[in-house]
């Protein structure tokens, strides 16, 4: 199965941190990442630029509608995201609880849902 | 009522959920009480005990009154759905009608929590579902507290424990203890999952440990309640030693400081007193086992507070015994750095590239930090580096990662 760990943390906070504090972090990712690859569990993974560069399309009265900023105003935002492949969720969660993510922000887990054969 | 007397009721009540959570409910089960209706009164007994010692004044006997309350509530739900009195058993039919301050519900209550151990523990319940069972039966601690240190949501922890119980139902588990033979050859699964809980309780950074220390208590109550058993003595001493150095593995500042590094006067010397008298009770069984074992390593490691120094030769040999009755790729690793202080770095990296490829280490983070140092030691960098990349991305604990990434 394959399943989602998106990564939520605060961009302000994020922002005011000293450098040297987000080098570990970055180390710590990398690193995760790494182990991820090497235990064949690795699909897709980045972190996500700033909710300020997002846009959202959503319909309006008279057609689309274009929005500046993300979908919601949190006091997290989604920063990043991994797409991961395991045997079940037990083992997702092993993995979501190594993410350091889980550390520094807020860590949502969630199965992909599988897609059968389209309807005949 | 003032502050003062309401927090003392409050400690007082949570002193005797400790100890009289798992005896109760084991006592009501023993009687022939239905499990979730067992729980339920006894929760009742406590709320109630939290809303009256407050006001009235502590009760002179704690677990006689939260025995005559649950008794109360038992036969109330027996009675509002209706059960003839003929099919309520004995035991609520007695002590339901009590003072709970009269001489027999003041007699001491018969502790049957090791038959409690055994139904939590036994072939009904799937592995998984033990030790956190066990948590919840024995010490009263709810799904949502245990279930982040099994890394499961508390719904879905509610779930499994609630599951667990049925199947015990339907195996027509009785919760008496059984003959000596039997306790002997079930108690193994028993120790496994106070051990697996242990585990569960060091490993949850989040919640401090805490539920490491309420591991223990379960392997000190299977300990006093077991008293033949040299294991169960000896899984209590391992766990006692290892509670003893857990808040030394941190500094001040929350940094990780690991066991060669830790001073000796960090650790509890009370709880190594505790640990030695138990494992040399064990010994003198004369019936070794893993446990004792792995509890004679950690007590070598105590010793470095008396003599200085630790004696690597006689941790060796001890990981020589465990491995050989074992097998297990853990205790391989533990035994290669072992090997590495009585024979060099080189020889204790060859021991540890011996056992690489058993895939049950791939992902197996203390694997990786040993390779990690070992290979350091024997002038390795790049394949130490590479090592401690993989022992920091499968950490789970943000001080051990921070600890290989400095």
């Amino acid at each position: 199965m394959q399943a989602m760990l998106l990564i939520y943390s605060d961009e302000t906070a994020w922002a005011a941190k000293p450098k040297q504090e987000m080098g570990a972090v970055y180390g710590a990712y990398m690193a995760y990442t790494a182990a991820l690859k090497e235990a064949g569990a690795f699909i897709a993974g980045d972190p996500l630029q700033p909710s300020a560069t997002a846009h959202v399309l959503r319909p309006g009265a008279g057609g689309l509608q274009v929005l500046d900023g993300p979908y919601a105003e949190t006091k997290e935002q989604l920063a990043g995201y991994y797409l991961i492949e395991v045997p079940d969720m037990e083992a997702a969660m092993v993995w979501a609880a190594r993410c350091p993510g889980a550390t520094h922000g807020v860590l949502e887990v969630r199965p992909v849902q599988q897609m059968g054969p389209p309807p005949a | 009522m003032n502050p003062a007397a309401t927090a003392a009721a409050r400690r007082q009540a949570e002193a005797a959920a400790r100890e009289g959570y798992g005896r109760l409910l084991a006592f009501l089960l023993a009687g022939g009480a239905a499990f979730a209706a067992a729980e339920d009164a006894l929760g009742d007994a406590f709320a109630a005990a939290l809303e009256t010692w407050p006001r009235d004044g502590l009760p002179d006997r704690p677990e006689a009154w939260l025995l005559t309350a649950a008794r109360r509530r038992l036969l109330d739900g027996h009675r509002r759905q209706g059960v003839a009195l003929g099919a309520v058993p004995a035991l609520l039919l007695r002590g339901a009608a009590l003072a709970p301050d009269s001489a027999e519900a003041a007699a001491a209550i018969p502790d049957h929590r090791l038959a409690l151990l055994l139904a939590c523990a036994g072939e009904a319940v799937e592995p998984a579902a033990r030790a956190p069972l066990m948590l919840q039966c024995v010490l009263g601690l709810d799904a949502a507290r245990i279930a982040s240190a099994f890394l499961v949501g508390p719904a879905a922890m509610g779930q499994r424990l609630v599951r667990a119980k049925r199947r015990i139902a339907e195996a027509g588990a009785r919760f008496i203890l059984p003959g000596r033979a039997e306790v002997a050859a079930r108690l193994p699964s028993v120790l496994d999952a106070i051990y697996a809980a242990y585990a569960a309780g060091a490993a949850d950074p989040a919640n401090g440990g805490a539920l490491a220390g309420e591991a223990l208590w379960l392997a000190r109550i299977a300990a006093a309640l077991a008293p033949e058993d040299a294991e169960a003595a000896g899984l209590a001493a391992l766990l006692l030693h290892l509670e003893a150095r857990r808040p030394a593995a941190r500094d001040a500042a929350g940094r990780y400081v690991p066991l060669s590094a830790q001073q000796p006067d960090a650790w509890d010397a009370a709880m190594e007193a505790e640990a030695e008298r138990l494992l040399r009770d064990a010994f003198a069984r004369r019936a070794p086992g893993r446990f004792q074992w792995e509890a004679a390593v950690q007590s070598v490691h105590a010793a470095r507070r008396a003599t200085g120094r630790t004696d690597w030769a006689a941790i060796r040999l001890l990981y020589d015994a465990l491995l050989g009755a074992t097998g297990s790729p853990v205790v391989a690793v533990n035994r290669a750095v072992a090997i590495a202080e009585t024979e060099g770095a080189a020889a204790g990296l060859a021991a540890l590239r011996a056992v690489a490829g058993d895939p049950r280490l791939a992902a197996y983070q203390p694997f990786w930090a040993a390779m990690a140092a070992l290979a350091l030691r024997a002038g390795e960098a790049p394949a130490a580096a590479a090592a401690r990349q993989r022992a920091a991305g499968l950490a789970n604990d943000p001080a051990v990662r921070a600890f290989l990434l400095s």
